[in-house]
């Protein structure tokens, strides 16, 4: 097994943790963790081939994984507001409970 | 291959897994940050050492700390009675499966052709400082457009609104 190999197999683990979370927790939260764990799989794998691959001096793989990094915490922090505004407005985060789209 | 990887790799998988499988959803923000440090340490394996303080500042220092700060405003601390897992986890878990089965199956079978320079790339910080004022400059100016926006959004989404009957209770 090659070192990418190796690398790309965790990348893959922890994109299907992340996927299983998102699809199977309830509180809305958990939700967006599990979100967070699938872009972060998808960073390793940016940096893994940057790292493997044939130019790794023209940087194109780091610095897709940097921008990557700073468009997620914008995800994170407008995700994590929109929880809370839901959580004021219906009293609750569970995902199961939130079935209609009429505030 | 090396030891370094095999442990790294295993703290982060384990974490993965605590933060998605554990009751309390406190404890599973605190899985998250160990995922999170984890994969800063693979960054640093793999020679990407702005990445991974990148991934350091960004990841542990604001957005598990934000998780945090949601969970609490949330009160998602307390179990809820009928289980943590949605009523459709099943078919949750065979899709996350499923995925899992393809990628596995497509790096095991392209391993021979994917590419592997052994030599460890000479990357300075002014090189990347460098390279961002230059080739990547639109980029950084949209991602900075990006954030702004993000931030007033996420005011603005979380802002308090005082309700419009006040004015009117006040009235009677």
């Amino acid at each position: 097994m090659t070192p990418l190999t190796g690398y790309l197999m965790v990348a893959a683990l922890l994109f299907s943790i992340g996927l299983a979370g998102a699809l199977t927790r309830r509180n809305a939260i958990l939700v967006l963790i599990g979100i967070e764990l699938m872009l972060n799989a998808a960073n390793l794998n940016l940096i893994a081939f940057w790292r493997y691959g044939p130019h790794p001096e023209a940087l194109t793989g780091m610095m897709f994984a940097i921008f990557s990094i700073a468009v997620a915490a914008a995800e994170a922090a407008v995700g994590l507001g929109l929880v809370i505004q839901i959580h004021r407005h219906a009293h609750t985060t569970d995902l199961d409970q939130m079935n209609r789209m009429k505030g | 291959m090396s030891f370094a990887f095999y442990l790294i790799s295993a703290i982060s998988v384990a974490g993965g897994l605590a933060a998605v499988l554990l009751k309390n959803t406190v404890h599973c923000a605190l899985a998250l940050t160990v995922v999170f440090a984890g994969l800063a340490l693979l960054f640093l394996q793999l020679d990407a050492q702005f990445a991974g303080f990148a991934q350091i500042l960004v990841y542990i220092g604001a957005v598990a700390i934000l998780v945090v700060f949601a969970i609490l405003l949330t009160k998602g601390s307390e179990t809820p009675k009928d289980g943590v897992f949605s009523k459709t986890w099943l078919a949750g878990l065979a899709v996350a499966a499923a995925v899992f089965a393809v990628f596995g199956w497509t790096v095991l079978q392209s391993g021979a052709v994917l590419p592997h320079q052994t030599a460890t790339p000479q990357v300075t910080v002014a090189q990347i400082g460098t390279a961002l004022m230059g080739r990547y400059v639109l980029p950084l100016e949209i991602v900075a457009l990006l954030l702004t926006a993000a931030l007033i959004g996420a005011v603005i989404i979380a802002m308090h609104e005082k309700p419009e009957n006040n004015e009117e209770e006040v009235a009677k």
